[in-house]
């Protein structure tokens, strides 16, 4: 396995993880409120259609656009799309943006789905939990179809993102089962953070190869780019950082 | 009309968001170094790139960041 097969595989599981994470929470507010067959239905649903994205638009882009070019677009893309996630997390660390609050989005989400009208008869959908499940697991995947999509076409190989992405999966809706809650105790700013850094290597070596630069060390140097990225996104988050309310009173006292 | 924009706008929403400087700073750097790639004289010219690069996306992040931050 090769530095990058590994770091692939990591990335792409960690961002699953956080984004089921993100629609388990909306699934399971519509399953407890409406019934589990309409919810399960809304996920399967999103979920076949979300494999057949991966598996048409893969080899689609590879046949029809040259390699150069692709290379390009998507280490450029890799890199904005990580350079967002990786400021969104560095925002939430300092205080400047809210932390993601899973409980407070489930019950949010359960008083809204029961004040809708539930299905006449029982054997029929419940088209409610059915858009709710199918948009939360469409809407969250595409994130993960993105980075599946963009790593397997960079690195010329989409196993390893996808592995990632199944397992993470399984694990996070098998945990959200048996705990049958939100899972708020992730810690999703945190997974956000590392996969920020990692996309934003990959998407940095990558777009640099593509314009034609050639990175010292070859594969090893992403790690050096994840390296200084990592180092300065920390001394950021510590210059940035803003007291909490508490010591912000004892301090001015 | 309506189905086409929302198409277009959830795009630009999942890949741009509320950071426009992010996405167009790093099209502006990839073609600065492109340029400095293949026209600018000097051997060392491949590892300046390789330094440079790196050190204009962490500037790109700090300016973004920074826009945003409020005063104390």
């Amino acid at each position: 396995m090769t530095t990058a097969f590994l770091i692939g595989l990591l990335s792409s599981f960690l961002a699953s993880a956080v984004e089921v994470v993100e629609a388990v929470t909306l699934v399971l507010a519509a399953g407890v409120t409406r019934g589990w067959r309409s919810a399960w239905i809304g996920v399967g649903t999103a979920t076949l259609a979300l494999a057949a994205i991966v598996l048409a638009l893969g080899p689609t882009l590879r046949t029809v656009i040259p390699l150069d070019v692709l290379r390009i677009v998507v280490g450029t893309l890799l890199l904005i799309f990580g350079l967002q996630w990786l400021r969104k997390a560095i925002m939430r660390y300092t205080g400047m943006k809210a932390l993601h609050d899973e409980e407070r989005i489930y019950a949010t989400e359960v008083q809204q789905l029961r004040s809708e009208p539930v299905a006449a008869s029982p054997g029929s959908i419940d088209w409610t939990a059915f858009t709710v499940s199918f948009k939360a697991v469409l809407l969250e995947g595409l994130e993960v179809v993105f980075i599946v999509i963009t790593f397997g076409l960079s690195a010329g190989d989409m196993l390893p993102a996808i592995i990632g992405a199944v397992a993470a999966a399984i694990i996070v809706v098998a945990i959200a089962f048996a705990v049958h809650e939100p899972l708020s105790r992730v810690p999703e700013n945190s997974l956000k953070y590392v996969v920020g850094i990692m996309l934003t290597g990959f998407g940095t070596f990558w777009a640099g190869e593509g314009i034609g630069l050639e990175w010292p060390g070859q594969d090893l140097a992403i790690l050096g780019l994840m390296a200084f990225f990592l180092l300065w996104s920390g001394a950021l988050i510590m210059l940035l950082r803003r007291p909490a309310q508490g010591e912000e009173a004892a301090t001015s006292a | 009309m309506k189905y086409i924009r929302g198409f277009f706008l959830f795009w630009y929403d999942f890949l741009i968001g509320d950071a426009w400087e992010v996405a167009a700073g790093v099209v502006l750097a990839l073609i600065f170094i492109y340029l400095l790639l293949h026209y600018a004289a000097g051997t060392s010219i491949e590892v300046t790139s390789a330094i440079l690069f790196p050190v204009i996306v962490v500037a790109l992040l700090t300016f973004s960041i920074w826009r945003v931050r409020k005063p104390r």
